[in-house]
């Protein structure tokens, strides 16, 4: 066993443990993008840091790929991770403004504003579509394809594989590409709807427990039969 | 060394089996650039995915997957030619000769690339056609360059500079 500090808490994890499963383990909330239980990790979304090191000589890594080892000094919520964290979020909504699982992130993480101008672009090179086909689906039609900016995920020659059996899971698994969230305003990057909205039922009920997912579902029939 | 053969051509092995980079090199160097379907042959020979080849070939500067032209034209982007013109030269040979950057007449006469700096910056802005350095272009240089009458182009640079 290894035994490890983790916000504080003295643990002891199997070896071969990543931080992210110990951080999950012991109920430390740290999102991720590029992440997948089935899949091997790759570290791409930067999103899953945590502080390692004393303070002073800590330094940042991608809990998703970093092995648990002895004596380590593990932080999840430091000032430090949290700006990193929110600076990413940014970043990525700057990419893909159109995704509800990056609005959903920028809202849990209080990212309110976007100060680079939007990209919409279909991707975040997570590369969760090329593992999943490759390791669950044994196919490995899709991969990366050329380098820097131009970096994009595709088959090879950009023509339809012959290894693809068209099993959609590259779809099932992306981040990306579902449909954004139709808030109130949605033309801009950004609605913060999800933010701005008081439950109104709370007015009424003081006692009472909202079951409505989500909670504007209340507020948005309210709109309507006014 | 030991050596493995793909589609015929000798490839160097190391203990894990042939790396992906090596073949390519074979096919390159057999053919001049990276034929697709020479490719598909090698996947389907060595069982590996088609997309691991693209992903290399496509990585690395090096392998080509259309033929090269048979006179190989290079700007130069670096800053001193940048400052002095070079993205207007870019544009007037791919006029000229009606290609892109990074891609080959239909006749197979000439390929364009841009590089960053080839270390001639007095030269600004530089244009190198099969290792013969042009220095100080201009539009008009550029279309007397490449009009059938060579020539008259003045104020050439022989490749007295080392490519």
């Amino acid at each position: 066993m290894i035994n490890l500090t983790m916000d504080g808490l003295k643990i002891s994890v199997e070896p071969g443990a990543t931080l992210l499963d110990v951080a999950r383990f012991y109920g430390a909330n740290i999102p991720t993008l590029c992440y997948d239980e089935a899949l091997s990790p790759y570290g791409a979304c930067r999103l899953c840091l945590v502080e390692i090191g004393e303070p002073g000589k800590s330094r940042l890594v991608s809990s998703c790929t970093y092995p648990a080892r002895e004596k380590l000094n593990v932080r999840t919520n430091t000032v430090r991770v949290m700006q990193t964290r929110k600076m990413i979020i940014e970043l990525y909504l700057a990419t893909c403004p159109s995704s509800k699982t990056i609005q959903d992130l920028a809202s849990k993480y209080g990212v309110t504003g976007v100060r680079f101008s939007p990209k919409n672009e279909e991707c975040i090179l997570c590369g969760l579509c090329v593992r999943m086909c490759e390791e669950q689906m044994q196919a490995k039609a899709i991969g990366f394809v050329d380098r820097g900016v131009n970096r994009r995920i595709s088959t090879a020659f950009d023509r339809k594989s012959e290894q693809c059996r068209l099993c959609g899971a590259c779809m099932y698994i992306c981040p990306v590409c579902q449909a954004r969230c139709q808030g109130p305003s949605e033309e801009s990057t950004l609605c913060n709807a999800c933010l701005n909205l008081s439950p109104p039922c709370l007015e009424n009920n003081d006692h009472t427990l909202c079951y409505m997912d989500p909670c504007a579902a209340c507020e948005l029939k309210k709109k309507t039969n006014q | 060394m030991k050596k493995n053969t793909v589609l015929g051509l000798e490839v160097p092995c190391g203990p894990n089996g042939v790396s992906v980079i090596t073949v390519l090199q074979a096919i390159q160097g057999y053919y001049g650039y990276l034929p697709e379907e020479a490719l598909e042959k090698a996947a389907r020979e060595l069982k590996v995915p088609l997309i691991d080849f693209y992903s290399v070939a496509t990585f690395y500067k090096n392998f080509r997957l259309a033929p090269q032209g048979r006179r190989e034209v290079v700007t130069c982007t670096g800053t001193a030619c940048h400052v002095r013109g070079s993205e207007k030269i870019t544009e007037e040979i791919s006029r000229t000769l009606g290609v892109d950057i990074g891609s080959t007449t239909e006749d197979g006469e000439y390929s364009l690339k841009c590089v960053n700096c080839v270390g001639a910056c007095a030269l600004a802005p530089l244009v190198i056609v099969d290792g013969r350095y042009y220095g100080q272009m201009t539009s008009l240089k550029v279309r007397r360059l490449f009009s059938d009458n060579p020539t008259k182009t003045e104020q050439t640079v022989s490749s007295g500079l080392s490519e």
